[in-house]
């Protein structure tokens, strides 16, 4: 009896103090769940799911304050990334964020850019090159495409140009001619 | 002794198909020169890697075998002029590729005079470097003609390290329907055998080997007698079946080694050319001429005079038709390259490319009637004939439920995309089609997320950054705040309040001189009697100013201090910002 009790209470001090060593020496810091949306996001960093960023956007998503389905850059794809990672249904973009659009790049007309900068300071990307009182241009490869230089240009001279597909983007589309399942689907 | 006779061991590969060959019928008649068109297209994308840069401008008059537009980059190809003639546009046109595109492309009108430009021959090969060959086969614009074009100059390159054991010259042609190697090793087996001996040096190679598969006797026949006497040269002969022209499964069996996955053939020291890339390496070194035209097939059961041509690049598929006596009515489908791997086009004024070995124009009677696509059965069919002894079957449920990560467990990019599992398959599944769009896919995804982490990483160098320089005007705007606090108490007090001030400051400096105290001492002293002389200053002003200024307040010195102090500050926030 006793050395039963005193086993047991050696075993539970051995594993207690396991266990104690694991939660200090294995401390995860941070929220990895955060980690793991943000790394679904197209990183854009357009705000169009009203967060300042898709990282804020992150946090809310893991802090259960925002829906999965409010990122427009990211789409159907993202969305379904995201529902897949958090075991959530799929749900269709919801619209007061904008629709799915083609992927574009900014791009400054040289001619009409007076230098004022505000473009630079609103670019979440540091993708405008550029100085006072001197022309700004695109670094077209750093270009998320997330509009945010549009609003502050005040001679309006950055217009979002569509991506255009050549010879090295372009890819083999979905096969045209469906292949039915093997069997019809059953009626619900 | 022969090269022929030397009996070898081959080796064997995993499933193949023997499709119908449909390969007499463009080899009854003699290959010919195709006519001079009156415009040529040069797409400037022609190859595998980037496009080539133009060099001419529009207008211009231009030579035969003049470069007209330059390598960019490593992995690229020039282009050269055909024919002499005048550049009359550089603009985006058309080009043969299965996603129907425009790219840049130079028009030239040709004169009819066809004059070359000067070129220079290398007087001995064997005497030159190999890095300057690779340098001319690259200066010529060669790509491998057997249909890939990627730049050959990169596979005659064995680095630094690697010994390169087998030199494989590739006259398989194992599609159907295609006969332009076959032709070219039966008319002109001389310039394949020098081309090879020229890329022997430039790889330093122990062995040549020569494949030809069985179906083709009179090749073989005339590129052994063209081969006797060569030392380490060996001709093969190798039986009939497709996908066999399929460099690594040729690889194979010839050498008996499997290139690894995600490998090259460089890897275990093999390196494979088509025997057409041979010939044009010939031209390019013996007769110092760029790549300029190639042999092409041109067949079909819409064709009333299939044979093979040498085409210029650029010429519009249109003329060639018209050479061959091709009922246009009765073209059902229009096909670049062969039945198996080839695509289809949608308008023959399209230019043959460098890569250009077959035009089929297929007539509906030919393709039969066209199959419905059926459930998959799971018969396994697929996997008995995939040379790659992948699981094509896996790899389709996975590719058209778009589970890309669970194709590529499946090893989607080992897939060859030769089409065997296509012909074979008893439901008529294009499931060559779903493993190009997986891998298409996957590539896509893949750019993305690297697109992705390089904005996440801006993105947050960015936020770090305004963090910084935040931090870094509050430091400086600390640290102005302190000496200026004193300069401008000091240099305030006397303009208020004349000669008292000065007395008041001249004795303190006095006093601060004789008891010669510590610094810290006289400055705090200092600090008392600047608000002293403060308060002292501001009650006369209150009274004599008192209808303009402000209400004096009874404000410390310090906070009158920091509005001014702020100001400056504040603008120099300002232009920092801008």
């Amino acid at each position: 009896m006793l050395t039963s009790i005193l086993a047991l209470s050696a075993l539970a001090l051995v594993f207690g103090l396991i266990l104690g060593f694991a939660a200090i020496r294995f401390k995860i810091e941070g929220d990895p769940l955060v980690e793991q949306i943000d790394a679904q996001l197209p990183q854009t960093q357009c705000g169009q799911c009203g967060f300042p960023g898709c990282r804020p956007y992150a946090e809310a998503i893991a802090a259960e304050e925002a829906e999965i389905n409010q990122c427009p850059p990211g789409g159907e794809a993202t969305i379904h990334a995201l529902a897949d990672l958090l075991d959530l249904e799929p749900l269709p973009l919801n619209p007061d964020n904008g629709a799915e659009s083609a992927k574009t790049v900014a791009f400054i007309d040289e001619q009409t850019c007076i230098g004022c900068t505000l473009c630079i300071q609103a670019c979440p990307v540091d993708a405008i090159l550029g100085a006072a009182k001197q022309m700004h241009t695109i670094i077209e490869s750093e270009c998320t495409g997330c509009d945010l230089c549009l609003p502050p240009c005040p001679v309006d001279c950055i217009e979002m140009i569509e991506i255009k597909k050549d010879m090295l983007t372009w890819k083999w589309p979905y096969p045209q001619k469906p292949v039915p399942d093997s069997r019809p689907e059953a009626s619900v | 002794m022969s090269s022929c006779s030397t009996p070898k061991k081959l080796w064997d590969f995993h499933g193949g198909i023997h499709p119908e060959q449909n390969k007499l019928q463009s080899t009854m008649e003699p290959s010919a020169r195709a006519r001079m068109p009156a415009k040529l297209i040069l797409p400037l994308h022609q190859h595998i890697g980037a496009a080539a840069e133009p060099i001419v401008e529009v207008g211009e008059r231009v030579f035969k075998g003049q470069k007209i537009a330059s390598a960019d980059g490593y992995v690229s190809a020039s282009v050269h002029a055909p024919t002499s003639g005048k550049v009359i546009d550089i603009a985006e046109y058309p080009i043969p590729h299965p996603s129907g595109l425009n790219a840049l492309s130079i028009v030239i009108e040709t004169d009819g005079h066809d004059e070359w430009i000067e070129y220079r021959p290398e007087q001995d090969y064997t005497e030159t470097n190999p890095s300057r060959l690779r340098n001319i086969i690259r200066e010529a614009g060669i790509v491998g003609l057997g249909g890939a074009g990627f730049p050959s100059f990169i596979k005659l390159n064995p680095g630094s390290q690697k010994k390169i054991k087998t030199l494989i010259l590739n006259g398989v042609e194992c599609e159907p329907y295609i006969t332009c190697d076959d032709m070219l090793m039966r008319e002109d087996p001389q310039s394949i055998i020098a081309g090879a001996l020229i890329m022997r040096h430039a790889l330093q190679a122990e062995e040549s080997v020569i494949a030809i598969e069985d179906n083709k006797p009179e090749a073989y026949e005339s590129v052994c007698k063209a081969a006797e006497g060569i030392d380490g040269l060996r001709v093969v002969l190798v039986p009939t079946r497709y996908p066999q022209g399929s460099e690594k499964q040729l690889i194979q069996v010839i050498t008996g080694k499997e290139v690894p996955s995600n490998g090259l053939a460089l890897s275990i020291g093999v390196v494979c050319h088509n025997v057409s890339t041979a010939a044009a390496i010939y031209r390019a070194i013996h007769l110092g001429q760029p790549l300029v035209s190639r042999l092409i097939t041109i067949t079909g059961a819409a064709v009333k005079r299939p044979r093979n041509l040498e085409v210029l690049f650029g010429t519009p598929i249109e003329e060639l038709l018209q050479q061959c006596d091709v009922a246009s009515d009765q073209i059902e489908r229009l096909v670049m390259g062969g039945p198996m791997m080839g695509f289809a086009l949608h308008d023959t004024s399209l230019p043959v490319i460098k890569t250009t070995n077959c035009i089929i124009a297929a007539t509906h009677k030919e393709l039969g009637l066209e199959q419905p696509v059926m459930p998959c059965i799971r018969c396994g069919a697929c996997a008995d004939v995939c040379p790659v002894k992948l699981l094509p079957q896996q790899l389709y449920w996975h590719s058209r439920a778009k589970e890309f990560d669970k194709a590529q467990e499946y090893d989607l990019f080992d897939c060859i995309e030769c089409g065997c599992c296509s012909y074979v398959c008893p439901s008529n599944i294009p499931l060559v089609q779903f493993y190009r769009f997986a891998k298409g896919a996957i590539w896509t995804q893949e750019q993305e997320l690297k697109k992705s982490d390089q904005a996440r990483e801006r993105h947050e160098f960015r936020q770090m950054r305004i963090e910084r320089e935040k931090r870094e005007r509050e430091a400086k705007r600390a640290k102005k705040r302190a000496p200026r606090a004193k300069r401008t108490a000091t240099a305030k007090a006397p303009s208020v309040d004349g000669a008292k001030m000065a007395e008041k400051m001249r004795d303190e400096a006095m006093s601060q001189r004789d008891s010669a105290v510590d610094a810290r001492k006289a400055e705090i002293q200092a600090a008392v009697a600047r608000v002293q002389a403060k308060k002292k200053s501001a009650a006369p002003k209150t009274e004599k100013a008192a209808p303009i200024t402000p209400a004096p307040s009874d404000v410390p010195a310090k906070s009158d201090v920091d509005k001014k102090n702020d100001s400056p500050a504040a603008s120099d926030n300002h232009e920092q910002v801008q």
